[in-house]
């Protein structure tokens, strides 16, 4: 009972707090209003959705996880995440193990003309994904094309890039991919790297250390966080990916498909074509969720090694006290 | 198929590492070299599409390819204006940007400032909502977000590209990162005390410190915005709306005309030049704004 009047009190106390803050909450809500408009209510009404046949005017049919089944047995689908997946793999390797060492190199007194080399690097990711895509299909041209043109000097036979059996379609996503995003990671890391104390990197280069040695004793550890943002972030990418290919091929991904992704799988059903909105939503969803898991996945993985390593430093800190 | 040249190619280079963990010449020159040639890999391809813009399809397809300017720019020129209107897209893009970034920048300075100042009931627990968004994909509800558009009456009108995204959680993120360390808070104190109201501290006292943030954030909201090509492609159908991305993978899919590489060429380069100036006049301030700005995450 006693503490009736003073939950009143403290009730009248929190809305005079409320009250005299009332112009912060005036400059966050732009933030909240839009959110719960364009993204909220997108994401909650895309599940609901997702479990009709539905095809943007008519009735819609309840048709429950159909749409969801329907897109497993699907070909089509299977072949999109497929080459969504194979695209992302390959991809990564160019774009965050070359990220990391371009850093390494562009990071403390190793080369001179640093930010003339980060500039450089840096320039595609200023550059309009369509324009830059029309260059590369021309430099991929089969005749006529730039890159033929070099294999053709160093001996080698021409490549039908993006004709023939689709064969080199991946490849030719891949490399310019690369070419576009190696430079944004390189410049995360330089950020994560600039963050690291340089004592650490001086008294190891008194110490003897070889920059080799000190890129893979010191840096990769302590960037382990920076890391795994990346990673995250691309898989995002990844799972978006649509420009690059529709631009480069068409939109079905150019001979038998070999260059289609999930995101244009889920853009030919709607809008921009066939109007099922139904099994668009239920594509959206399934590409959330394959994120949202190799996220966690990711986020697991680096954690419990992380874990492991600040138990062993417990362990040998305590060894050393005894 | 012939191994020799090959086998000589991965003796040579083991032979360089060899040479270069003893002679810092050697080892300095294949740093350089390396880094030098990846250099010219990256600025490539913008050199032949300039390259390009200046010849006739027909010296394009000859072999080997031009590798240095030609003299058809005007030819060119002319050809691309009577395919699509460049002067009217680049116009969309300029507003399109322009609104986008001026909102983005208004709005998530407004945010980052009353989330690093302000101490107000709940201010955990929406900060903590804010950041969670982050980590939504939007993906998940393309669908309804094109319906909502539809229902707004923003299909072909360019509200459906500046408002959805004009306060986003990573602006508002960056922004508060950069009030905690830069906006002091005996400065406020002293403006509130002479009678200075809210508002007018924030546009008078506050956003002129703010001035380094807004032009990273900015710089990226308006590349962004752009270079998008998905949102504007589903948005705006009307061939006077369209933005410069739109207007490029129109002139090179219309098929009645056969593709004009030259003069596609030179609608690319419309696309990418202005960007590309900018950011390389303002690039050592950008790239040390954004490696700094990252730090404090």
């Amino acid at each position: 009972m006693t503490a009736q009047p003073g939950s009143a009190l403290k009730r009248q106390s929190l809305w005079k707090e409320i009250k005299r803050n009332r112009v912060a909450y005036a400059y966050i809500s732009p933030f909240f209003i839009l959110f719960i408009i364009f993204g909220l209510f997108p994401i909650i009404s895309g599940l609901y959705i997702s479990f009709f046949r539905w095809d943007g005017m008519g009735p819609m049919r309840w048709r429950g996880i159909d749409n969801y089944t329907r897109l497993f047995t699907d070909p089509t689908f299977l072949k999109a995440l497929g080459n969504t997946f194979i695209i992302g793999l390959i991809a990564h390797i160019p774009i965050l193990g070359g990220g990391l060492v371009l850093a390494h190199l562009l990071n403390g007194t190793y080369v001179k003309g640093q930010n003339l080399f980060r500039t450089v690097y840096f320039l595609p990711m200023v550059t309009s994904a369509v324009a830059i895509t029309i260059v590369f299909s021309s430099m991929f041209g089969y005749n006529f094309g730039l890159v033929n043109y070099f294999l053709s000097l160093l001996g080698i036979e021409r490549i039908d890039w993006l004709g023939g059996v689709g064969a080199h379609i991946k490849p030719a996503i891949i490399i310019m991919f690369s070419w576009k995003w190696i430079g944004w990671n390189m410049v995360i890391y330089l950020a994560g790297m600039q963050g690291i104390s340089n004592d650490i990197f001086e008294a190891a280069t008194i110490d003897g250390a070889r920059p080799s040695q000190v890129f893979f004793r010191i840096t990769l550890p302590l960037l382990k966080p920076i890391i795994l943002f990346t990673l995250i972030q691309s898989t995002i990418g990844m799972m978006n990916l649509y420009t690059e290919p529709v631009i480069l091929t068409d939109q079905m991904g150019g001979t038998r498909n070999m260059g289609l992704t999930v995101m244009m799988y889920l853009l030919n059903k709607a809008p921009r074509g066939n109007n099922i909105y139904g099994l668009a939503s239920a594509t959206a969803y399934v590409i959330t969720i394959i994120v949202i898991i190799i996220s966690l996945l990711l986020n697991r993985a680096f954690y419990e090694r992380s874990h492991l390593e600040k138990e062993a430093r417990r362990r040998r800190r305590a060894g050393r006290i005894v | 198929m012939n191994y020799l040249p090959w086998l000589i190619a991965v003796l040579a280079v083991l032979g360089l590492v060899y040479l270069s963990r003893r002679s810092r010449l050697v080892s300095q020159t294949l740093l350089y070299g390396f880094l030098g040639l990846l250099a010219l890999v990256m600025v490539l391809p913008f050199f032949w599409m300039f390259v390009l813009s200046t010849h006739l399809t027909s010296d394009i397809f000859s072999n080997p390819p031009p590798f240095w300017f030609g003299g058809n720019l005007m030819a060119n020129f002319q050809a691309m204006n009577e395919a699509v209107s460049v002067g009217r897209s680049f116009l969309n893009s300029l507003l399109v940007s322009s609104a986008h970034t001026a909102l983005v920048l208004l709005f998530c300075s407004m945010g980052g400032y009353a989330f690093s100042v302000y101490d107000f009931p709940g201010k955990k627990t929406l900060f903590a909502i804010l950041l969670a968004t982050m980590m939504i994909p939007g993906i998940a509800g393309i669908i309804p977000w094109f319906f909502l558009i539809t229902k707004l009456g923003w299909i072909n009108n360019f509200l459906a590209l500046i408002i959805p995204g004009a306060a986003n959680a990573f602006g508002i993120f960056w922004m508060r990162q950069y009030c905690q360390n830069n906006v002091p808070t005996s400065l406020m104190e002293a403006a509130k005390i002479d009678g200075c109201p809210e508002w007018s501290i924030f546009f008078r006292v506050v956003a002129p410190i703010l001035l380094p943030a807004y032009s990273a954030l900015g710089i990226m909201q308006f590349v962004g915005v752009w270079n998008d090509f998905m949102v504007p492609m589903l948005v705006l159908r009307d061939t006077n709306m369209r933005t410069l991305p739109i207007m490029l993978s129109y002139m090179r899919g219309d098929p009645t005309r056969g593709t004009n590489v030259g003069a596609l060429m030179l609608a690319s380069t419309l696309t990418v030049l202005p960007l590309l100036i900018a950011f390389l006049s303002a690039s050592k301030y950008f790239m040390s704004g954004l490696t700094a700005g990252a730090i404090k995450e």
